[in-house]
Parts: C-alpha cells; structure tokens; sequence
C-alpha cells in the first residue's frame, strides 16, 4: 500500500528524520519549560505588589522577553546565526537548531507562566506568609504547584508550537521531518514525501496534546 | 499578650494619603476571645493584618507574644508567625493539596519530621471534626469543612494567638454557628487567644469576651461585650447591637402597636445578666393589678450572660401602672415607656 501511495517515501529515512524531530522537540522543550518558569517567576514577583517588587528588573525582564517573543522565527534563526556558530561550533544539524529553538519558545512561555501564577489566589500566598513560609517555599510548595496545570497547558501548547518551529530550522539545515518534507520533497518534486512527513508531524502534534491534556487534568483537583 | 500602641498606618493613594488606622491602642489579655467590628472600610483588616507583620504599621508600636512585630523583620518575623496564625474568610487553602497536606503545610514550613507530621494532622483532623475526610480535596468540601481545615492548620504549630479575619463572613448562619462554637472549644481547651474581626455583631454576641467597634479607622467604643449591649454609646455601635437585639420589624411593629393600644403603655424592658432569668412578669401582674400583654420579645445569649429586650402592653390604672413600672425598674431591668413619636 506504501509502494502504491507513497512511491517514494523511503521508511528508514522518515524514521531518521523522525527522531531528529522528536530529539530537536524534547531538549528544547525541556529548555524551554525550566528557562519559561525561571523568566515567568521573575516577571511575576518582580512585577507591582508582589514579594520582589521590582520595576527596573521588571522592565528589562519584561522587555526581553517580548523581543524575543515578537520577533518571527524564521528571521530569529538567521539572527541567531553567530551566537549558534559561537555556542555550537556549527550551523548544521539538530543541536545546532537548539539555541534558537529554545531563544525563540522560552520567552512565549514565560508570558504563560506569568499569567499562570497571576490567577492564583493572593490570599494563599498571603496565608503561606502567615505561617512563616520563606519565599523559596512559597515558590516550590505554593507558586509552582498551584500553577501546575496552567503551567503544563501552557508547555502543551509552546511544545506544539516548537514541532513547528523545528520543522522551519530543518528548512536551513537542520534536520528532521522539515527538512525532508523541503528537500526531499518539495525540491525534488515528490508530493507523497512532502504529505508522508506532514502526516507524521500533525501524528506528533497530536499525540502531544493528548498527553498535555491528560495531565493537565490529572493535576487540577479544583 | 498583645499590645497595641498609637498605631497609624497610611497608605500613598492618588488623592493623597489615606489613614487606614488612626491612633489605635489596645491591649488584649491573655486567654481572651477579642472582638474587632466595623464596617467594610473602617481598618479592622489592617489592623488584624499588622498584628502578624503583613502589614507595617507607619507609627506606634505592636507587641504580640512577647515580640515587637511591628519591628521585627526575616527570619525572626517568620517565627514570630509560627506562633500567630491566622485564618480567613475565603479559607485561602491550597486546593493542589488534600486536607491532611493541607494541615501538614504549616508543619513543613516549621521543618517538623514527616513522622511527627503525620501524627499532628491526624490530632488535627480529629479536633476539627474531619475524621476520614484526610485524603480528600478542598473543592471536595463545603464552606464550613474548608474553614475547619483553615482552623487545624492555623494551630498545626501550636500558636498564641489566632487571628480571625472575617472567618464566618463567607458561611451560612448555621455553619457560622457550628464553626463559632469550635472557636470557643479550642478557646477553653487550649487556652488560645483569639483575635476575630468581623462585621457581625452575632459573632461578637456568640463567643467574643470584649469588643472594640471600629470606624473611620478609629476604635469609638470599647469594653466587656455584656456591658456594649446594656449601654452602647456612639451611634455606629446601637445600629450593631440593634443587629441582634431587635427583629428588623420592630420598629414597624411598635408603631402598629400604638395605634391599636390607645390606652395604657407600651413598655420596652431590657434585661441584662441575671435580670434576663428571673419571672418578672409573673411577679408583676401577682403584685399589681395590671394586665400585662406580652407582645414581641428576644433573648440572646454572650459569653458573660444574656441579654434581652421584650415589648409589653400596660393596662390599668394610670397610678397602678406607674407602680408596677417603678417595680419593674427596681428589679435591675431597663424600663423605657414607648410612646408616639
């Protein structure tokens, strides 16, 4: 049936591209997960009324991360080129697409974890306090785990995103389904590659969610 | 136990400055059951909220426990919290925790030893009445279950004092009552002291020893709960003790009553403490020739004792009535004489 729909799809070569995908789309979303709430936490403490209330820190955080969100990843890339080459040692390939994978996610995450935290309830966090609690323990016993399934949701929808982003890194060489759907198969003519990789890429994306999902709703008892 | 002296606190706002608390001083002893009541706006949150450092005050001075709170800041504030806790009017539990890691949450915060742990949450539960519902979550529970975890982990570290900021405003009547009783229990069992604000004047009925009525961010009126009842002085604190004296009909009522009454007097009695118990009544129609029609009335019950107003139709000869009024009066009963306004 392969043969008869998809002539020119060669197994192996989908498999490899496959788990370059799959290996571009797991670091940078871990990255990007530790990175977001890191940059969320700053924006969110720093931010009026909190317990780091901080405006200076606060701008520049906040101004970083919407550079970065706002600029379009396909030219984020191409920026990021002398940075990866400095870091990386190289412009092609899957570890070299991690940079600006990870540069381009985090700081859309970060506005996602900032907003998770904003709707937990002040008056928790003010009870914490009233117990004596450090700020280290309200951040890992109240910030974090109230917001965990906005957080999940949140890396949910940004590690969606990043299957996308990768597929544009391949287009510039690095790797992975993108770049075999270009290469392969729009360059050389051969649509069935072309529909063959974006099968499995919307596969991913769904399979993603479904997990994403699955958690979320597992973690929220309310 | 706590001490509060000329304290102001101001907060920056767009039309300048605003005086939250004005010049408050008060001291509560301990063991006491202590009762702020205001309206929204007076400064009974900001008051209770600088008692355990959430607040600062801008002036004056506050002593809890042993500790000038007002100055002490990091590590010494937070264990100066461990020994004032506090609950809340929206309960404020974390609902990513059951109940028992709820109550335990406190604990860790202490660094008490998971065993040990356990074993105080499992006091806790008891003590609150929340056996076998351990494992289960807040959204699982009702208002007055969530209030009762608010409860166990406020006295998971064994406090001085408990801080009740609003704590029945958010329940039904009878689940205030049933939570106001667990107060007063924990009040007599352990000793603690308790700090309540709160815009009911039934909860300072129920279980508060003393009041202080606060308005405008100034303490108007303070004293033995007993005696704000007999004799409230400043108009803020009769409209609170009308709360749960008189019926919101009564007014209606008394008037109708004058009307239909043309003859004879309609007397207003107010018993306070003992006068509330003895058969005044009784005694005064067996003495008197007077008929006496008992038309309205309400008891209701404090901590020192109770109180109560009736209403009553007089009826019989003007010389006689006034008689068995003197009587009346004489037996330590407030006699006031209702006529037409």
């Amino acid at each position: 049936m392969l043969e008869t729909f998809f002539p020119n799809v060669k197994l192996d070569r989908m498999w490899e591209a496959t788990t370059e995908t799959l290996y571009m789309t797991a670091i940078s979303v871990l990255a990007t997960f530790v990175l977001g709430i890191i940059l969320g936490l700053l924006l969110f403490l720093t931010a009026k009324g909190n317990i780091w209330q901080n405006r200076p820190v606060n701008l520049v955080i906040s101004t970083f991360v919407n550079v970065f969100r706002s600029i379009p990843f396909i030219i984020l890339i191409v920026l990021l080129i002398p940075f990866t080459k400095f870091i990386m040692g190289t412009m092609i390939g899957e570890n070299a697409a991690l940079p600006a994978l990870i540069i381009g996610a985090a700081p859309f995450y970060a506005r996602m974890v900032e907003i998770g935290l904003r709707e937990i309830d002040k008056g928790v966090i003010e009870a914490a306090r009233s117990m004596g609690a450090k700020t280290s323990t309200v951040i890992w016993k109240v910030l974090l785990p109230e917001s965990m399934p906005a957080l999940v949701s949140g890396i949910t929808v940004t590690a969606i995103a990043l299957v996308g982003f990768t597929a544009m890194a391949g287009v510039i060489g690095a790797g992975g389904l993108g770049n075999l759907a270009f290469l392969e198969g729009f360059q050389r003519g051969r649509g069935d590659v072309t529909l063959f990789a974006t099968v499995v890429i919307l596969a991913i994306v769904f399979v993603i969610q479904f997990i994403g999902d699955y958690i979320t709703s597992k973690l929220d008892k309310r | 136990m706590i001490s509060i002296k000329d304290v102001i606190k101001t907060y920056a706002s767009r039309n300048g400055d605003v005086k939250a608390v004005d010049k408050v001083n008060l001291e509560i002893e301990e063991g006491e059951i202590f009762g702020v009541i205001g309206y929204s706006g007076a400064g009974k949150s900001t008051l209770i909220r600088m008692l355990n450092g959430l607040e600062i005050p801008t002036e004056g001075t506050i002593n809890v426990a042993g500790r000038e709170v007002s100055r002490i800041k990091g590590a010494e504030l937070r264990r100066a919290r461990q020994e004032i806790s506090m609950i809340f009017q929206h309960f404020n539990l974390l609902w990513s925790r059951t109940v028992a890691e709820n109550i335990a949450f406190p604990l860790e915060i202490a660094g008490v030893a998971k065993q040990e742990r356990e074993k105080k949450v499992n006091e806790l539960i008891s003590l609150v009445g929340l056996d076998g519902r351990g494992d289960a979550y807040p959204s699982q529970l009702s208002g007055g279950q969530k209030q009762r975890v608010g409860i166990a982990r406020a006295l998971a570290n064994n406090p001085k004092v408990l801080l009740c900021d609003e704590a029945t405003s958010a329940l039904d009547p009878q689940t205030t009552d049933s939570i106001l009783d667990l107060l007063v229990d924990i009040n007599r069992r352990l000793g603690l002291t308790i700090v309540l604000i709160t815009h009911e004047m039934h909860v300072i009925r129920k279980i508060c020893h003393r009041v202080a009525v606060m308005e405008g961010g100034k303490i108007v009126e303070s004293g033995p709960v007993l005696n704000v009842f007999k004799n409230p002085q400043q108009p803020i604190t009769k409209r609170f003790v009308q709360q749960v004296t008189e019926p919101e009909e009564t007014k209606e009522t008394v008037e109708h009553l004058l009307q239909r009454y043309p003859h004879g007097k309609v007397v207003q009695l107010t018993f306070v403490g003992e006068g509330a118990e003895q058969p005044l009544i009784t005694n005064t129609i067996r003495n008197y020739p007077v008929m006496v029609n008992i038309l309205q009335g309400k008891i209701t019950q404090t901590q020192e004792g109770a109180y109560g107003t009736l209403f009553i139709h007089l009826d019989g000869e003007e010389e006689v009535s006034l008689e068995a009024i003197k009587y009346m009066s004489s037996q330590g009963v407030g006699v006031e004489v209702i006529t037409n306004a």
